[in-house]
């Protein structure tokens, strides 16, 4: 079962997953002169949330469904979630289909998160960290069903590393979405913290006044999960691909993407 | 403290004779060894993985020049990586590729996010990668160098990312370094004093450094080096080859390799 | 208001291609203009204003192997509101078939103040098919505020999911208009090529128009943001 110290654990910015290394767009936004201050930081990571954020959480819950079969919140909540199962030598048949089955699923969320991410940086960024969030989640939870994540060259990307990780966590579809999306908003307002020398108090308060939208957005997020992968909320944002692009040909940066 | 990576060639100086600056440099003798065609090291025992060494230290002090010397002294002799971590940019893997020290496939660069420490120490999935990469790219390695952005005196490396640290300081400091401490200083496997060659221009005075290196660190090893006038770091390069060994005995190679 | 309109094409075995259906309804209607070079041209001639909330329309393309088809709008459509609580539809679904070729160049779409409009594309291209689809929308007429529009994009190329986008603009919108999404630009598009014999090239940037190649197939999404209608145009030529 997971208690509420495992959700704060994963989604603790400590949580080491190479986080701090991004600023989710915002450097590249901040150089063009389109976030100065607290209330264009506020827009941006609305932004970010409705668009990048809805993406990624949709797609973490759906992979953290595709590791959880058939388990809702509501039966979590009475009992235990089988995530362990490719553990250990004698794999049975069914949890042979059952990960034959993940698989299917997680290449199918892996390729429709490709189609939307335009923007080959963000693609490759998106891989990046899933490879640093799997080194973290092997190592941790050295039975989950990480095996079952496509060979993508580049690794899979990190939403479906994060489902994985949140399920062999404990962690409900909703909770894996919280994280998800609270991971969004605290990376980019984090680095506004270190790009704009903003007060790191107002930085708060702007995100407790945000806290509304990203559960809301997690909900929605956890909602989704349920439909078919290509229904999946795709939510663009012309600006992120822009903005990655012309960040990547920079020579001198603060952060990787 | 782990008192079998003290070597005899690490052991600091005598605090009453001043430290040696190393010899002047002849250039008529091909760098890599004293003498050619002879390599005055016995083959080093290969290791079932590569040797982690963390290079940190303060902004300027002299590690990248360290890696370039440790580049030049084990270049016929080792199977060797590169991984830097600046703070901003690439710096330095540019700096090394430009040097003409390494094959350049064997450099890699980590971006930081303004955070160089927090890169080494405590979320170093960025920097495994880096490592994991490069034996990818290029087959196995004995040796990975990791650089450190520069950073504070605070800032070490961690267990996960390296099997050993050099923290790098320089005369040009002051030679109250040694004497503040800090985590790289008092801990670190092996501490560097570069720039000797600067001493009497800045007024540092070495035996201090000594006397407060060896009060901070205990038995832990402490080298004074110039880069300028010893450009394979032989020294710190001799340490290495020691810890080499060490590693070796510790991570045995899964099946006998044949002639390499 | 509800309309279907249907289009589909076939070569003709000498390099031509024919329109074996060709119908529309009010306010959808498909008219055949010269054709251009084996290129059959047709345009969509809104026939009433809007679409105005809850108007239900629906275009279905098909291109058979070989042909090739091009549409376009006489005019830019502007979505405006309706019953209260209506959202307006427009949904547009693509086949293209193997060797053919679709061009879907509309005119822009605006977003009027208070409008509530779902523009729909489902695209199936087979492999070894080529595309060029356009889609432009404008924040609000002139000076004005846009009420909600979502702009859809979905395209497979050879069974494969190639893009998916959705663009939303409008108060039900957080943060639209902010320097993560448009940054105050008043217009946005994208147009998608996909064109089996031309080699990937790389990303680019300039100013507030990039390049993507994308990952799922021989393609390249054009996206923009502009300050008015005619600078987006411009930036949205491939
Ligand atoms: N005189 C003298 N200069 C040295 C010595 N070692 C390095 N330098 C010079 O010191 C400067 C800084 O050296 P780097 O190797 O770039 O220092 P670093 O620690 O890598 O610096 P950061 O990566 O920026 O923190 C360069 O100009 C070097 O040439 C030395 O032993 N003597
Ligand atoms: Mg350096």
């Amino acid at each position: 079962m997971a208690t509420p110290s495992l959700l704060l654990l994963v989604a603790d910015g400590r949580f080491p997953a190479g986080a701090h290394a991004h600023s989710g767009g915002l450097e590249a936004a901040v150089a063009a002169g389109r976030v100065t201050d607290l209330a264009s930081l506020e827009a941006f990571l609305a932004g970010r949330l409705a668009t990048a954020g809805l993406v990624g959480a949709a797609f973490a819950a759906a992979a953290h469904r595709a590791a959880v079969p058939g388990i809702t919140d509501a039966d979590e909540a009475a009992g235990s979630a089988g995530v362990a199962e490719s553990a250990g030598s004698a794999r049975r048949p069914d949890a042979l289909a059952r990960s034959a089955a993940r698989s299917r699923t997680l290449a199918q969320l892996d390729v429709e998160l490709d189609a939307r991410t335009a923007a080959p940086t963000l693609r490759t960024v998106s891989r990046r960290q899933g490879r640093a969030l799997l080194r973290a989640g092997r190592a941790i939870w050295p039975d989950a069903p990480f095996g079952d994540l496509p060979a993508s060259p580049g690794g899979a990307h990190q939403p479906l590393v994060l489902g994985l990780l949140c399920a062999a966590a404990g962690l409900s579809r909703l909770d894996t979405a919280t994280v998800a999306a609270y991971g969004t908003v605290t990376g980019a307002a984090s680095a506004g913290v270190r790009l704009l020398g903003l007060d790191p108090y107002q930085v708060q308060a702007l995100l407790v006044g945000l806290a509304d939208a990203c559960d809301g957005t997690a909900a929605e997020a956890a909602r989704a999960a349920d439909d078919p992968p290509e229904r999946l909320p795709a939510a663009a944002a012309p600006l992120a691909d822009i903005h990655a692009e012309i960040h990547a040909t920079w020579e001198v940066r603060l952060f990787a993407s | 403290m782990r008192p079998e990576t003290v070597v005899p060639s690490a052991t600091p100086v005598d605090p009453t004779t001043p430290p040696p600056t190393a010899p002047p440099h002849d250039e008529t003798v091909p760098h890599t060894h004293p003498e050619p065609g002879v390599d005055p090291h016995p083959p080093l025992a290969r290791a079932g993985r590569a040797l982690r060494v963390g290079i940190g230290g303060p902004v300027g002090s002299g590690k990248t020049a360290l890696v370039a010397a440790l580049c030049r002294a084990f270049a016929d002799e080792l199977r060797l990586g590169v991984v830097t971590n600046d703070i901003y940019t690439t710096e330095d893997a540019d700096f090394l590729r430009r040097a003409g020290v390494l094959d350049p496939a064997r450099i890699r660069a980590v971006e930081t996010g303004c955070c160089p420490h927090t890169a080494i120490r405590d979320d170093i999935g960025a920097n495994l990668d880096a490592v994991d990469e490069l034996a990818e790219a290029v087959g196995p390695l004995d040796l990975v160098l990791v650089e450190s952005g520069g950073d504070n005196l605070t800032a070490t490396f961690s267990r996960g990312l390296v099997d050993r640290q050099i923290f790098v300081v320089d005369v040009a400091g002051g030679d109250k370094v040694p004497r503040k401490g800090g985590p790289g200083v008092t801990a670190a496997d092996l501490l560097v004093i570069n720039k000797t060659d600067l001493a009497s221009m800045v007024g540092a005075d070495l035996a201090v450094m000594d006397r407060d290196a060896r009060a901070r660190r205990g038995d832990l090893p402490t080298l004074f080096l110039s880069i300028v006038g010893d450009p394979t770091a032989s020294r710190v390069a001799d340490w290495i080859r020691h810890e080499l060994a060490h590693h070796a005995a510790l991570h045995p190679l899964a099946v006998p390799v044949g002639p390499a | 208001m509800r309309a279907l309109a249907r289009l589909v094409a076939r070569a003709d075995g000498r390099g031509g291609t024919v329109l074996v259906e060709l119908h529309g309804e009010t306010p959808l209607l498909l008219r055949q203009t010269p054709t251009d070079g084996g290129v059959a041209t047709v345009h969509l001639v809104g026939g009433a204003a809007g679409p105005l909330a809850g108007d239900d329309l629906r275009l279905e393309i098909e291109v058979g192997p070989g042909a090739a088809v091009r549409v376009h709008t006489v005019a830019a459509s502007i979505a405006l509101p309706g019953r209260p609580g209506a959202v307006s539809r427009m949904a547009v679904s693509a086949v293209v078939h193997a060797g053919a070729t679709l061009h879907w160049l509309p005119e822009q779409l605006v977003a009027a103040a208070g409008c509530a409009h779902l523009a729909e594309s489902r695209v199936a291209v087979a492999a070894g098919a080529s595309l060029r689809w356009r889609d432009e929308l404008i924040c609000g007429r002139y000076g004005e505020a846009p009420g909600g529009a979502v702009v859809h994009t979905q395209v497979d190329y050879g069974g494969r999911p190639l893009l998916r986008q959705s663009l939303a603009v409008g108060p039900r919108a957080p943060g639209w208009a902010g320097p993560a999404v448009l940054g105050g630009a008043s217009a946005t598009g994208s147009l998608l090529v996909v064109d089996p014999s031309r080699p990937a090239e790389p990303a680019t940037v300039d100013g507030t128009v990039a390049r993507l190649p994308l990952a799922g197939g021989p393609a390249t999404l054009w996206t923009a943001t502009a300050p008015d209608a005619h600078t987006l145009r411009a930036h949205l030529t491939g």
